[in-house]
Order: structure tokens, then C-alpha cells, then sequence
């Protein structure tokens, strides 16, 4: 078990920079998740503490000591790679115990190793088989057993599950999740899949354009975004955002056709912002309610357990997620209901959120 | 492997054939049966038709010492050669493999031999390794009569070698090279976070899992060497001295051609093919092994 | 990778440069030796400065093996074998790979077993088929009486004759017939999606349509690799233009090299022979370097 220290990490190609001076502590025993989109540098920061690549600037740091000269094998970390990276030419039982081969550990100490992790994974029965007489959920297990059976301090998972079906991936979320509580490694997984980031993280590292964005619980990243960012990459449908500008008496949306009647601190009168609202905060009430916004519904999407109500609000588009029996026909009006509490602002200028308003009830414009 | 979707006309799918089919029956099955008809027969001196000999002609090739004398020759250089060109590609390729700076250049220029026609390569060798002019002229005056691939079998065959292997290096490479690169980068990654470091990855990683190319170019090496060296045969040596570069195809161009034996020299083409296909399917065996590792 | 193998890497670039010394060494020697003159090629040790015979040998060479034309009946026959082959194996492979008709099966394997004998091995009745290509097909009227019905019916004696030695027919056509390009276009058309032959029937192409309009164009690359390695493959044959070109009209510049070999006996005009080698083996290194991507992707397809 081990913590990890990353300092200002920096990551250039020849032509481009992917990794912008990331900052993050990851306590010992942690179960933390990278989130980001595609390219968003991820992989790459992950890549660097494992020592598949090369750091350009900062440092990374393993309980203490810098690693960034220290080769892969020295580190201590093992991985999990996104298509397994299974030798083809060795069985499983090869695969897994490749590592102590290595190390030189005494054959019979290596075929007991070999057996007590295949019996923690169900493997017990295929280890002779080769790779590609395996499953997809299957090859994922021995990918697993392989990093496990070194007993590393650190875990590292690349994407794992993005291989496998639906089915199979809630299945090993689980099993991983249940791993780590028996094991207690630290672990660092990276994934662009939402669900599968909150679902596993102790804590979330949300990454985009090579920065990191925000850091906290998957609680607070959900309810306290900390950008613009964040609060439309995580949760599904997206957050509703609507552009605004700050006025003496309040805020102004959709280009003054809409207004909210807030307490504004500090924040200039003309200062643009955005203000967000996900489409489960919203309640769907009779047109005309006082204090409701009415829109026009355009699309009506049924998941069986509910339904998202995609809505117009003067030309914008506006997604409302409810589980009560309404079913409002495309073309009706709705109302729009919702919290004060539950709107989150950003600065269109930083993207960043801000924390200074206290919003009351939308009014529609007269 | 087949096509769900076809097309329902017979005679247009025959018709696309047969060019393909007029030009093998014609070339090459017509003169592979006259081969096999004119080993068992024997031509008459004055025209008149062949006579029936049975194995008469092969029977005559493998109680000579020079066909033997040939088979040895072209043996020993497919050995030597194959072994050369191999080993020198294998270790260039996996050391391009390891993308160090300037491994790019490498990998272009390496390749440049195999574009080069074999009478051509073999003009320059001889040049090079002429005993009075070029290179080993040198060597000669440091130690006189060390060096004289005309006077010299064992001089010829190595003249021939190193010639033969210059140019099947730079084919070697780029199989090698490819069949590396077509190892996923993360097979190597994953054997790295193993604690293997790079001879030890070579040997356990890289090198299991080319083998079904090393079976590949062993074949293709060989077989390329009893017909690509012919060129090189022909204008290094042309054969000699004293038949020690003899090699297979140039015996049976010089007995079919200058001797005007056309039936021993079908005989020869015949045992020659049979080697050559021997070998063939020696390949296949190993071919669905490479299947088997995707 | 982070990997500290300072050692190792110092032990790669030692070797890689001595094979690169060792790869380029024939080219700079023979390019070298050509522009010394007779005196200086004979030197022992040859001076590894240029001389300033260049062009001259250059010259000399080109004159004495009148390789102008001869460069010309290379190219022809080059191309031509790179032509033939593009087009007969995509012929060749849309009907094995795209019709189910009645003995495809065993049309497949006469083609593949084609892949086993080269030309070398058969040279010598090859040579005489070529010596009169329709004598197959004589001897097969002759041995099944077809010949004898004729001559009883009409009165003609049938004697089909066409030789074809000393002719660009003759150069190219028997090197066209083996199966090399295509296996290659084999496997490409098996990776084209059904979904697109079906998509172009419920547009109303046929069979020959559904060739020309969709399956030649996707089949470019395939044609780029194989016309490259075809073209060098005939450029450099050597034995059967040898046989074949009894006449020196139709001698290509491979087999015309042979005349630069130095005599026995006088000095040897190595600079005039190397110069002659340097003219014959630019073409196809131009091709190589020119062509390098499609070289290294044709080897690697035709091969396996």
C-alpha cells in the first residue's frame, strides 16, 4: 500500500502538450478514478506513474520517493490494460505467474500463488487454456489475476472494462470494487464512462484538455461542479445550461425574454454567466403555475422507469428528466418547475463555478 | 473463408478466369507436364520422337558425382546463406524495433538491397572481393594467395554468400521488422509493468511470438536461394572453379541449355520441384500456427 | 518507456550503424570505382576519393552495352508484367472470390499450386512452349484425333505456329502466369463488407458493374503495392530474358550487364563495369525509395 504525489506533471510531444501541470495527492489504500473524455490526457497521466512514459515536467512521487527516473519494474505499480495485453503464446497460468518467473520466484512457490489467485477469480478450471480460447469476461479475469498476484502497492487500470458488453461490465464494476475492499490497494482507474467512475471511485478526478478540472467525492463532483466542464460531462441527460447576464435587480436569460430574481454579491451588473440545472431537478407542473417557467414539449423519451421531456424555452433546448406518470404530447405546454437551490452558476468568462448568488423563484418576463 | 453475397452468373465468373487459366495451362502446366515427359523419356539425337526410359534419367542424374557435387553445393549455400541473412536481419529488425533515435532512417534505408537486381549486386561483389583490384586485394598483399574465388571453391562459394545474403538481408528486414511491429505495443508494456527488461522481453515476448515468420522466411529464404542465386552464379563464378558453385538451376541451365540435355535437365527440374514443394508444405504446417496467435 | 539501458542503447546504435555501413558500402564503392580511371581502380588499396572519370565511364559503359535500348526493353518488359499481373489477378480473384459456379473449387487450387514452382525450376520446357506457344495445344488436337478429323474433313493440315522468342510477348507473358497478385487481391476482396455488394445490387449493378464501379476504385492501394513489386520483380529477372532473347533487339539491361564482365588477361576495366552496374541497378532502387511504402506492403501481402 502506498500513497502517490503527483507535482505539477507535464507531458509534451514534439508538437503538442497533453498534460498541463497536474496537481494530485492519492492517499494509501485510495480507490481513485480519472474521468475524462477521449484525448483528455488520462491515459497519458496514468501511463507516466506506471513508467510507460516519459514525465517532460514535475514529478511523481511513491510514498515518498520521486519515481520519475524509475523504471516500470521498479515501481512497484502494476496495470490493467484496456484489451487485456494477454501474452498470446502462454497460458494463463503462464500469464499470471509471468511476474514471479521473472522475479525468479521457486516454481512450486509460483504454481500456489498461480492457484490462490485463480481461486479468488474462478479461473481455476481455465488456466492451462491459452487466451484466445477465453471469453471477453474471462480474459478481463486473468488480466486482474495477473496484477494481483504480485501484490503490488499500486493498482493501475486503463480503461479495463470498455471491452466488454453491458452486462458484463456491471458485473465486474462490482468484482473490482469488491477486490479492493478485500485487498485495500491503493488503485487509479481511468475511464471515460461516467457511471462506471462513480459507481467505483472513493474519490474522482474529472480531466479535460490535459487539465485537471476537479477533485472530490463523486457525491460532491455531482452536486457541486466545480465548472462548466464537470457539471455537463458528469450526469446523464446533461445539465441544462442557460446563458445569462447579470442586471441590477437580478439575472436576465435566453437574451432577456426570461428572468431570475437574485441576490447578486460582488458580481458587476453585464457580467455573463451561465446558469445550470439538471434535468432531474426539474419538476413538470401545469402551464401557468406562479413561479413555473412555461415551455413548449418537443420529444418525449420513455426509459420505463421514467421519461426525459425534452422541452423549448424560446429557442432554447431544455431536458427534464421525471419519473411521475405525465405524459406530456409533443407540441403541449408545459410548466417548469424547480429549487432555487438546486441552480448551480458559472462564469462564461473562466467557466469556473461561482458561489456568490442566492436565487429565488423565475419569473416569467412580462 | 467466403463471400455470403454472390453474384448469380456462371459465365461471367468463368469468363474472368480465363485469362488467368489460358496463361498457367500454357506456361506453366503444359511445361511442368512436358518436364515430367521428358524425364522419363529420352530424345533422339536425330529427331524422331522420345523413347520411353522410365527412371532411367534419374537414375543416370543420381549416379553422377557432379549432380551430387551440385545438390552439396547448393546445400551448403542455402544453408550458410539462409542462417546469415536471417540472423544479421533478425537482430537489425529487433533493434529498429526498439525506436531509438534514427530508427526511422534505418528502417528506410536497410531495405535498399532487395530492391537491387541479383547480376547487378553480383557484379559489385565481384569487384569487391576481386583478388588483384578491390577490397580483398588488400588482405591478399598482407598475406599473398589468401583470398582467390577463381582459383579457390571455397573462396567462390563464399563470394556467393556474401552477395547472395547482402541482398536477402534487407528482404529479412522488412518480414522481421513487420512481424515486430505487429506485436501490440501494450504486450510489451504489460511485460515491462512484469519486471521484464529488454533482452529478457526479446526472449520471452518478441521472439515466441515470430516464430511463425522465422518458418516463413526460412522457406522463402531457401527456396529463394535455388533460383535467385542463379544470377548470381552466372556472373560471379558461372559456376567454377572446379564445379564448386555448381548450384542446382545453374546445372540445369548449363546441361539443358549449353549441354542440350533436355532430358537429364528435366530430371533435375523435377527432383528440384519436388524439394521445392516439400518445403512448401512444410510452410503451411507452420501457417496455421500464425493463425492460431492472432 | 522510462527505461535507463544506457549500455544497450550505446550496443544499438553501434550495431545498427555498422549494418547501415555495411548495407550502403556496395552502392558507395561501386559508385566510387566508376568515377576512378583505369589506373586508379586498379590501385590496391582504390582510393576511396572520387575520381573525375565519371561521365566518361558512364558513357563508356552505356556505349559498349548499348544499354539505351536496352534499358527500354526492361522497362517495357517491367511494365508490362506489372500491368498484366494488376489487371489478370483482379480478374482472376473477382471470380474465384465473387461466383459460385461449378469447379471454382478446384480453378482455385490450379491456381495456388501455381504458387510453388517458380519459373526457374521449369525453365527449360518453358522455354520450349515459348519457342512455339500453341504447340500444346497442336499436340492436344494431335492426340485426340482432332487434327487428323480436320485434315480428312477439309483437307487442312492443321499446324498451329507461333514463336515467341525474341518478342516482348515472349518476355512478359510466362513471368504474368503464377498466382502472386492474386492471392493478394484474394484477401482484400474477402475484407470488403457483403453489406456493399448487396448495396450495390439493390442500386441495380451487376456483376461487371459492381467490379468496375466499386471493387476496382476500393482496390487502388492493392494495385499501387502489387504494380510495385511486380515492376521490380521483372526488372530484375535475369534468367529467362537470358534464354529467351537469343537476339540482342530485345535484351534487357540485367542480362546485357553480363558483357561487362572484364576480360581475363589486360587490365581489368573494373570503372567501365562498375559504371554499368550503377546504371542498371538505379531504376529499381529509384522505384524502391520512390515507392517505399507500397514496396515494403505488396512484399508483405503477395508473401503471405
Amino acid at each position: 500500500m502506498a500513497s502517490i504525489t503527483i507535482r505539477d506533471v507535464k507531458k509534451s510531444y514534439a508538437k503538442s502538450q497533453v498534460v498541463h501541470g497536474v496537481d494530485l495527492d492519492i492517499a494509501s489504500g485510495e480507490f481513485v478514478v480519472i474521468l475524462g473524455p477521449s484525448g483528455c490526457g488520462k491515459s497519458t497521466l496514468l501511463r507516466m506513474i506506471a513508467g510507460l512514459e516519459d514525465i517532460s515536467g514535475g514529478t511523481i512521487a511513491i510514498d515518498g520517493t520521486v519515481v520519475n527516473k524509475l523504471e516500470p519494474r521498479e515501481r512497484g505499480c502494476a496495470m490493467v490494460f484496456q484489451n487485456y495485453a494477454l501474452y498470446p503464446h502462454m497460458s494463463v497460468a503462464q500469464n499470471i505467474g509471468y511476474s514471479l518467473k521473472v522475479a525468479g520466484v521457486p516454481a512450486a512457490e509460483r504454481t500456489q500463488r498461480i492457484q490462490a489467485v485463480a481461486r479468488t477469480l474462478e479461473l481455476e478450471h481455465l488456466l492451462d487454456r491459452k487466451p484466445m480460447a477465453l471469453s471477453g469476461g474471462q480474459r478481463q479475469r486473468v488480466a486482474m489475476g495477473r496484477a494481483m498476484i504480485r501484490e503490488p502497492k499500486v493498482f493501475l487500470f486503463d480503461e479495463p472494462l470498455s471491452n466488454l458488453d453491458a452486462k458484463l461490465r456491471v458485473q465486474m464494476r462490482s468484482e473490482i470494487r469488491k477486490l479492493h475492499r478485500r485487498l485495500n490497494a491503493t488503485s487509479v482507474f481511468v475511464t471515460h464512462d461516467q457511471v462506471e467512475a462513480m459507481t467505483l471511485a472513493d474519490r474522482l478526478v474529472v480531466m479535460n484538455g490535459g487539465r485537471v478540472e476537479q477533485v472530490g467525492t463523486p457525491g460532491e463532483v455531482y452536486s457541486r461542479p466545480a465548472s462548466r466542464f464537470v457539471a455537463t460531462f458528469v450526469g446523464a441527460p446533461a445539465m441544462n445550461m442557460l446563458e445569462g447576464t447579470v442586471e441590477l435587480d437580478g439575472l436576465s436569460l435566453l437574451g432577456g425574454s426570461r428572468r431570475l430574481a437574485v441576490q447578486r454579491a460582488g458580481l458587476a451588473v453585464g457580467t455573463q454567466v451561465a446558469v445550470g440545472i439538471r434535468p432531474e431537478a426539474v419538476r413538470l407542473v401545469a402551464p401557468g403555475t406562479a413561479g413555473a417557467l412555461d415551455a413548449t414539449v418537443d420529444l418525449v423519451e420513455e426509459l420505463g422507469a421514467g421519461r426525459v421531456v425534452y422541452v423549448d424555452l424560446d429557442g432554447a433546448s431544455f431536458s427534464v428528466m421525471t419519473s411521475e406518470a405525465v405524459h406530456p404530447e409533443p407540441g403541449s405546454t408545459v410548466g417548469l418547475r424547480f429549487s432555487p437551490d438546486d441552480l448551480h452558476f458559472f462564469s462564461s468568462e473562466t467557466r469556473t463555478r461561482l458561489e456568490v448568488f442566492k436565487a429565488s423563484v423565475p419569473e416569467p418576463a412580462l | 473463408m467466403e463471400k455470403r453475397v454472390t453474384f448469380s452468373s456462371w459465365t461471367i465468373g468463368i469468363l474472368f478466369a480465363v485469362p488467368q487459366l489460358l496463361l498457367i495451362f500454357t506456361f506453366f502446366y503444359w511445361p511442368a507436364g512436358q518436364a515430367v515427359y521428358w524425364s522419363l523419356t529420352l530424345q533422339q539425337p536425330w529427331g524422331g520422337g522420345n523413347i520411353w526410359v522410365g527412371l532411367d534419367n534419374f537414375r543416370s542424374i543420381l549416379s553422377n558425382a557432379d549432380y551430387w557435387n551440385s545438390i552439396t553445393a547448393s546445400l551448403v549455400f542455402a544453408g550458410i546463406s539462409t542462417g546469415l541473412a536471417m540472423f544479421i536481419a533478425l537482430v537489425l529488425a529487433a533493434l529498429t524495433d526498439r525506436q531509438l533515435a534514427g530508427s526511422r532512417f534505418y528502417r528506410v534505408v536497410l531495405i535498399w538491397p532487395y530492391g537491387i537486381a541479383a547480376p547487378a549486386l553480383a557484379m559489385a561483389f565481384r569487384f569487391i572481393l576481386a583478388p588483384e583490384a578491390g577490397f580483398m586485394a588488400v588482405v591478399n598483399q598482407v598475406w599473398p594467395g589468401f583470398w582467390d574465388p577463381g582459383l579457390d571453391g571455397a573462396d567462390a562459394m563464399a563470394s556467393i554468400i556474401i552477395a547472395f545474403s547482402w541482398k536477402y538481408v534487407g528482404y529479412n528486414f522488412i518480414f522481421f521488422l513487420a512481424a515486430f511491429q505487429a506485436i501490440p505495443r501494450s504486450l510489451i508494456e504489460a511485460a515491462a509493468m512484469d519486471g521484464s527488461g529488454v533482452m529478457r522481453r526479446f526472449r520471452d515476448i518478441q521472439f515466441p511470438l515470430i516464430t511463425p515468420t522465422i518458418f516463413f522466411l526460412l522457406v522463402i529464404n531457401i527456396t529463394e536461394s535455388f533460383q535467385d542465386s542463379f544470377g548470381i552464379v552466372d556472373i560471379m563464378t558461372s559456376g567454377g572453379p572446379a564445379n564448386a558453385t555448381n548450384l542446382m538451376v545453374y546445372k540445369i541451365y548449363s546441361d539443358g541449355f549449353k549441354g542440350l540435355d533436355y532430358s537429364g535437365a528435366a530430371a533435375q527440374s523435377i527432383i528440384l520441384m519436388l524439394l521445392i514443394i516439400v518445403l512448401t508444405i512444410f510452410q503451411f504446417r507452420f501457417i496455421e500456427r500464425r493463425v492460431h496467435y492472432r | 518507456m522510462v527505461e535507463r539501458t544506457p549500455f544497450l542503447n550505446f550496443f544499438t546504435h553501434v550495431i545498427l550503424f555498422v549494418g547501415f555501413v555495411l548495407c550502403i558500402a556496395p552502392f558507395v564503392v561501386v559508385t566510387i570505382a566508376a568515377s576512378h580511371n583505369l589506373k586508379d581502380v586498379n590501385d590496391v588499396p582504390m582510393s576511396l576519393l572520387p575520381g573525375s572519370d565519371f561521365w566518361l565511364n558512364i558513357k563508356t559503359a552505356w556505349t559498349t552495352a548499348d544499354l539505351g535500348p536496352k534499358l527500354l526493353n526492361s522497362f517495357i518488359m517491367a511494365a508490362g508484367v506489372a500491368a498484366g499481373k494488376v489487371m489478370i489477378s483482379a480478374f482472376t480473384a473477382f471470380s474465384i472470390v465473387y461466383f459460385r459456379y461449378p469447379g471454382r473449387t478446384f480453378i482455385f487450387w490450379l491456381i495456388f499450386v501455381t504458387l510453388m514452382l517458380p519459373l526457374e525450376v521449369r525453365i527449360v520446357p518453358t522455354y520450349a512452349v515459348v519457342a512455339n506457344v500453341l504447340s500444346p495445344y497442336q499436340t492436344i488436337l494431335d492426340l485426340t484425333g482432332l487434327s487428323w478429323l480436320v485434315e480428312k474433313v477439309s483437307g487442312v493440315q492443321v499446324s498451329l505456329s507461333l514463336g515467341l522468342l525474341n518478342s516482348y510477348s515472349g518476355l512478359i507473358l510466362p513471368l504474368i502466369a503464377t498466382a502472386t497478385g492474386t492471392f493478394l487481391y484474394r484477401q482484400f476482396f474477402l475484407t470488403v463488407p457483403d453489406e456493399l455488394t448487396e448495396a450495390a445490387r439493390m442500386d441495380g449493378a451487376g456483376a461487371l458493374r459492381f467490379f468496375i464501379d466499386i471493387l476496382l476504385p476500393l482496390s487502388r492501394n492493392n494495385m499501387a503495392a502489387l504494380g510495385t513489386i511486380m515492376f521490380l520483380w521483372a526488372w530484375n529477372q535475369y534468367l529467362w530474358p537470358l534464354l529467351i532473347t537469343t537476339d540482342q533487339s530485345h535484351a534487357t539491361a540485367v542480362t546485357e550487364l553480363k558483357q561487362l564482365i572484364p576480360n581475363v588477361g589486360g587490365i581489368p576495366e573494373w570503372n567501365i563495369a562498375m559504371a554499368g552496374t550503377l546504371i542498371v541497378m538505379l531504376p529499381p532502387l529509384i522505384v524502391v525509395v520512390a515507392m517505399q511504402r507500397w514496396f515494403v506492403r505488396g512484399l508483405i501481402a503477395t508473401e503471405k
